[in-house]
């Protein structure tokens, strides 16, 4: 157990308190934003913007409460590969709805 | 390290992994590969809102204008505050400090349940106004810019708002199952700083449900700007 203090990063890495507390109060001040903003008229954006917050405060949910930051590349890997594959699912979804109204104009 | 704390590491190392880190990393692999599939099981849901919401906006809209904001946005910050309370466990547990993570551990359940409390309060609601899809479901069209708008088209947002929060409290009621195994389990002294896989497992499937619900807050509360009452 000579390189014990040599464990790569990702075993057991402990993250001080602070930064937890740190987390959380930009993740309360997030959701009061979004409160906030969903009062304003902003049209398309209103949209965008709340998802944007919620995109924020999620990525800051999984990079440090879930640990991703400190967790190995495999890890990593399999995360951005759920958000591939549910971009996947969203878009070839909507490329079908959104292009059905295409083909019955041309059937005009 | 002390003898014991060698014991229950030797007695959690499983005969399939070479040492303690091999495993630790296979179980944190292990799970995160579940909670992929549990992003496409939930994304299977955001898609079909994705494209109602699409079709009809304007019943998505005036489906939205009935939900209680407040009571929503305070269990947004419940669920915020147990996931730093389940995170500051983990830690804890990280530290071998076992006591220190049943309190946390306590206290989360404690969250999980004013979230499922305040959800309660909110179905209530929507029940006794008629605002759960089927039979009885009844809805008046109060914006009158789109008098139009189909009843029909607002009881697929209700069937949405309830279907995708549904499944969101099943996954609470099920973490808060979890956090309470772990607190027995943890108070037997079955977790160490070399071994506590199954504490963080617990951890990040409550962080996920917390994710889960970042994204339902905005998208089934906040549609538009909060016109009139």
């Amino acid at each position: 157990m000579a390189n014990h203090t040599e464990h790569p990063d990702y075993v057991g890495h402990i993250i001080p308190a602070s930064r937890y507390v740190v987390i959380w109060a930009i993740l309360v001040v997030g959701t009061a934003i979004t409160v906030f903003a969903a009062t304003l008229e902003l049209g398309v954006f209103n949209i965008v913007l709340a998802l944007l917050i919620a995109t924020i405060k999620g990525t800051l949910v999984v990079l440090f409460f879930m640990h991703l930051r400190y967790s190995t590349k495999l890890t990593m890997v399999t995360v951005i590969a759920s958000i591939f594959w549910l971009f996947i699912l969203f878009s070839l979804t909507m490329t079908d709805y959104i292009t059905r109204a295409w083909s019955t104009n041309i059937g005009h | 390290m002390a003898t014991s704390e060698i014991q229950v590491a030797e007695r959690a190392l499983q005969h399939h992994f070479a040492d303690m880190d091999q495993q630790k990393e296979t179980s944190t692999f292990g799970m995160w590969m579940f909670l992929l599939t549990e992003i496409m099981f939930f994304g299977g849901l955001f898609c079909a809102y994705l494209v109602y919401r699409a079709s009809y906006y304007h019943a998505f809209v005036e489906g939205s204008q009935k939900m209680n904001i407040w009571l929503g946005a305070t269990n947004t910050a419940v669920l915020i505050c147990s996931s730093l309370t389940m995170a500051l466990g983990v830690r804890a547990a990280q530290m071998a400090k076992p006591k220190l993570m049943i309190v946390l551990l306590l206290i989360t359940i404690v969250f999980g349940f004013g979230f499922l409390g305040i959800k309660a309060v909110e179905y209530h609601e929507h029940w006794v106004n008629h605002e759960f899809p089927g039979p009885n479901f009844h809805f008046e069209t109060g914006d009158p810019a789109h008098p139009a708008t189909d009843p029909q088209h607002t009881e697929i947002y209700f069937s949405l708002y309830w279907a995708m929060t549904g499944l969101h409290a099943l996954h609470m009621i099920i973490g808060v199952g979890l956090v309470t195994w772990i607190v027995i389990v943890g108070a037997r002294g079955a977790f160490t700083p070399e071994y506590y896989n199954p504490v963080e497992n617990v951890g990040l499937y409550w962080h996920f449900v917390d994710l889960v619900w970042i994204y339902l807050f905005p998208l089934l509360y906040l549609i538009s700007h909060k016109h009139g009452g």
